[in-house]
């Protein structure tokens, strides 16, 4: 082997020994300031806590586009959903009178709340762009309670990360870290383009997160669960979208 | 510049040194070019895959803001679907892909992105670009951009020196790739993110609307892959053997040959 050469394996060697050590630092640090996404490990972790961290740190806050009224869209797609099941249904026959959203896990006052309650709360309203990991747009205008509000009156406790949210389809239930979940355009919505949230769109109650694509946007909501931990919630990747193979953050 | 130069090659200046010396001791491609050439060769054919996987959910395309299926598409690829939500005509819907698809595009645009960063910042320090890409200005004259171009559509083998050296066309093509078509696909495929136009909402407003983006986002698509279509017929052309030996262990001849 040449001086050469050898000199060139050690260099390598080290930088290769300094970037190990830097990524694991990297790691820790990232943990801490909430960068990595419970679906973080396996073959697409790196990318999927790359693009999760970088939109943190670059728009933590931001505010996902308005529109003017006149670029509401026409004619709004409901994407299609499983079957509603017999409980909905008889909410629906009785105009949701008895629906109601529970409020559990790490909060001072767990609670629920009616569907009145909810519409009787500060409304919130919007015209921004829902988008589908489809490809497809269209621009509503949405209001309801800020999600923010709901986590107040219940007294959510300092340490929670995350808000859970269920839908009344079996199965279906989603969760958000706080910078998605106190943002001031992340509601609870049960109005659409004026009217009460139409059912094929979610209604009575829709979560609507606009930085998220729309199959975080679940339709039909009974229950938020606070909590500092997703790893004991179903397979523990975050929500039911990494279980069926979809990313637990859907900025993009 | 002397258009005989080795790529790899900057302290052969004074090398008019006959070609075949210069052959034995220097390369070709330099490491960091043959090391992100078959990086972003990775990334670009993970990223076409998965594309089309997406693409396949919503085989149609609109201007603007806003485009779903109760609005009239520009372009319809006619394609079966993996929505049954998609109404094109065929009877049957395909199994749904996206999850992995996404996955893998982001992943490997993540890939694309650093891979073509660390290469335009060592290209513009290290003088590859000025040296090997920019084309010289008596290159760029009428006659010798035509001489050019009927050489190629004559399919005419290159000349001895081009195994050292990139024609005019390839570097105007190159340019074209590596200046415009990469930092477009970059562009309008944040431009389609929600969390991303959130931050920066000027990058998607200047394109003219997310759907917009979109269309673009494969339009370019289109184009590179025309590139690599090009750039793959013409190593055929130019002596197959030798110019992968040349992007895979920087020498561009065999001592066998």
């Amino acid at each position: 082997m040449s001086e050469i050469s050898r000199r060139k394996l050690i260099t390598t060697g080290i930088a290769v020994a300094a970037g190990a050590s830097g990524i694991a630092a990297g790691a820790k640090i990232a943990q801490r300031y909430g960068l990595i996404p419970p679906d973080s490990r396996g073959l697409y972790g790196p990318g999927e806590t790359l693009t999760y961290a970088a939109q943190r740190l670059l728009g933590r806050s931001a505010k996902a586009r308005e529109f003017p009224a006149s670029q509401i869209s026409a004619n709004p797609f409901a994407n299609e959903v499983d079957p509603l099941g017999d409980d909905f249904k008889r909410l629906q026959a009785a105009n949701f009178v008895d629906w109601r959203i529970a409020v559990d896990g790490m909060a001072t006052r767990p609670t629920s709340f009616s569907l009145a309650e909810i519409r009787s709360f500060p409304v919130s309203s919007q015209m921004t762009m829902i988008g589908c990991e489809e490809g497809w747009t269209y621009i509503a205008e949405w209001s309801g309670v800020p999600l923010s509000y709901i986590l107040d009156r219940v007294g959510a406790l300092p340490q929670v990360r995350y808000v859970i949210y269920r839908s009344i389809q079996k199965d279906w239930w989603e969760s958000i870290d706080m910078a998605d979940a106190m943002h001031p355009q992340t509601i609870i919505a049960h109005r659409m383009n004026g009217v009460d949230l139409p059912v094929p769109f979610g209604g009575p109650l829709r979560l609507r997160v606009p930085r998220q694509l729309g199959y975080k946007n679940v339709k039909y909501i009974t229950r938020l669960t606070l909590t500092d931990n997703l790893k004991s919630f179903g397979k523990g990747l975050g929500s039911a979208a990494p279980e069926g193979g979809y990313a637990w953050y859907a900025g993009i | 510049m002397n258009a005989s130069l080795p790529l790899a090659d900057r302290k052969a200046g004074d090398a008019s040194n006959s070609l075949v010396h210069v052959a034995a001791e220097q390369k070709r491609h330099s490491g960091l070019v043959r090391l992100t050439h078959w990086l972003t060769t990775v990334a670009f054919f993970a990223l076409l895959v998965s594309g089309g996987e997406i693409v396949l959910s919503h085989p149609r395309f609109y201007w603007g803001e806003t485009g779903n299926v109760n609005e009239r598409p520009w372009l319809n690829l006619h394609l079966p679907s993996s929505r049954d939500t998609v109404p094109t005509g065929y009877g049957y819907v395909l199994p749904d892909q996206n999850g992995w698809s996404r996955y893998l595009h982001f992943q490997a645009a993540w890939l694309a992105f650093a891979t073509g960063l660390l290469y335009v910042l060592w290209g513009i320090f290290e003088g590859h670009f000025r040296r090997n890409v920019f084309p010289d200005s008596s290159a760029l004259s009428l006659k010798e951009l035509g001489g050019s171009m009927v050489r190629h559509l004559r399919f005419e083998r290159p000349g001895k020196e081009e195994a050292w050296s990139y024609n005019v066309l390839q570097r105007l093509s190159y340019l074209l790739v590596i200046f415009v078509l990469f930092p477009l696909m970059i562009w309008t495929g944040l431009a389609m993110s929600l969390g991303f136009n959130a931050a920066f909402p000027l990058a998607v407003r200047l394109l003219g609307g997310q759907q917009t983006a979109r269309s673009l986002h494969f339009i370019v698509t289109g184009l590179l892959a025309l590139f690599v279509l090009i750039h793959v017929v013409m190593v055929f052309l130019a002596g197959f053997r030798s110019r992968m030996r040349a992007m895979i262990t920087g020498r561009a001849d065999s001592p066998r040959e």
